[in-house]
């Protein structure tokens, strides 16, 4: 059986190199890979561009690597709760790209299913149109968008197994399922890590073919962003 | 009298139909899940991978794992479904949501709409936002027909950076309903308790279409 696991994020990340292109799974604070993140700040490698679809806020997730100044680049669809963010990008210390939400997640989807490119009618007639090729179907109009890769993928899993196949939970899926397959080197932290065999194979979201590396997280904050109860 | 959210949010409630498969965008739209009549099967899509957005949790059933759009705590409706970023995008891209309701900051007579930048302010993103219009089935925009300094928002043309052009089905203000016609045009539907026509009229830069009597809202 092909073991995926290694000891802890310090080794999982080991060669993550200066300039290197990240992916990391997360829809704001939820589903973000936290150790991997604070092995990165242990790591120090900077000029890093990050694909992600937030940016994290000032105190968690991406936004301490901001605040290090390892990012050169975010790729995101939404990036409004980071102060240090504002400042940096208003500064031109960090560069930003921004795409629509489904775009990205799509962008990503393509680049680990080999799917170079694909029309979206996400865009059209706005700024985000320029320099693309304007296609009609069925009367409609679309943009050319073309496929993402990254040298790394960094995702956040609820289970996974030594193999590297994995489970997510709730709305803590969201774009890790594509990242993983997007990358050339996938990194998977997941809460419990159990032998091959323990999971029902029914039930694995991410087989673990896209998983290079998996390794349980020493803890989970999870932070949350907007506690919001009925009270 | 103009009305304030919660009044937009219930007005836009009337849109809504048994069996609907709905996005709510983040501000007044997300007040429209508080006004959906009883015993009417609505499903709520959030864009980040669930079907079936619940209640708020109460402090014990708050679980960071699940969290809507604008990244607050839910719970799960009976019979929710969850998934991906890519298979929810699929879902809206799809046509598979019957309606969505978002914000905006601008919407033009040819159903144009701006709402996710300002030049020279801090660029936040789009988000989702770009996705939903383009693909919709039908859209509804709720949002303030006149700003602070009196300007109006229901233009000839929009002068912020555009998220998506002739989408905007339907528009619901403070002042009243709009059916934003094919061919152009603010076909004005309804009118807010106690406004008047000419309110309206000058509220409006906008191709505004009137015909015949203008019946107020009515809130049930």
């Amino acid at each position: 059986m092909i073991n995926k696991v290694v000891e802890n994020a310090d080794v999982a990340v080991v060669d993550i190199f200066e300039g290197a292109t990240l992916m990391l799974g997360g829809f704001g604070l939820c589903g973000i890979p936290e150790n991997t993140i604070q092995a990165l700040l242990r790591k120090g490698v900077k000029n890093l561009t990050c694909i992600s679809n937030n940016a994290g806020v000032d105190d968690f997730g991406i936004g301490l690597m901001l605040k290090t100044k390892q990012v050169k680049k975010m790729i995101s669809s939404y990036v409004g709760e980071n102060k240090e963010f504002e400042r940096q990008l208003l500064s031109g210390e960090l560069e930003v790209e921004l795409i629509p939400q489904g775009t990205l997640a799509e962008r990503i989807r393509a680049g680990g299913a080999g799917i170079p490119a694909f029309f979206t009618p996400a865009g059209y007639g706005t700024e985000i149109a320029n320099g693309k090729e304007v296609r009609e179907f069925d009367g409609k109009m679309h943009l050319l968008e073309s496929w993402l890769k990254a040298d790394f993928s960094i995702v956040k899993a609820w289970k996974g197994d030594t193999t590297g196949n994995l489970i997510f939970r709730g709305t803590a899926r969201n774009f890790n399922p594509m990242m993983a397959t997007a990358g050339k080197i996938t990194i998977a932290e997941v809460e419990e890590l159990v032998p091959a065999g323990t999971l029902d194979p029914n039930q694995i979201h991410t087989a673990g073919v896209f998983v290079q590396r998996i390794f349980q997280g020493e803890k989970y904050e999870k932070r949350i962003e907007q506690r919001t109860t009925r009270g | 009298m103009a009305l304030d959210k919660n009044g937009i949010a219930q007005r836009i409630a009337q849109e809504l139909k048994d069996g609907f498969y709905v996005n709510l965008g983040i501000g007044i739209p997300t007040l429209v899940a508080n006004y959906i009549p009883e015993g009417m099967n609505v499903v709520l899509q959030s864009e980040n991978g669930l079907l079936g957005i619940g209640t708020f949790p109460t402090e014990e059933e708050v679980d960071p794992d699940l969290i809507n759009a604008g990244k607050q705590t839910i719970t799960l409706q009976t019979g929710s479904a969850l998934f991906s970023s890519a298979d929810s995008f699929a879902m809206i891209r799809g046509g598979h949501i019957d309606l969505t309701i978002l914000g905006a900051m601008e919407v033009d007579e040819n159903g144009d709409i701006a709402n996710w930048k300002i030049p020279n302010k801090m660029v936040k993103g789009m988000g989702g936002a770009m996705d939903l219009v383009a693909s919709a089935k039908h859209i509804i925009v709720a949002m303030q027909q006149v700003d602070k300094s009196g300007n109006s928002k229901l233009l000839k043309k929009c002068s912020l950076p555009l998220t998506g052009v002739q989408c905007v089905k339907k528009v619901v203000t403070e002042l009243g309903v709009y059916d934003i016609l094919p061919d152009g045009g603010f076909k004005l539907l309804e009118r807010a308790p106690n406004i008047s026509v000419e309110e309206i009229i000058k509220s409006t830069e906008g191709k505004l279409i009137i015909e015949g009597e203008i019946p107020e809202m009515r809130f049930f």
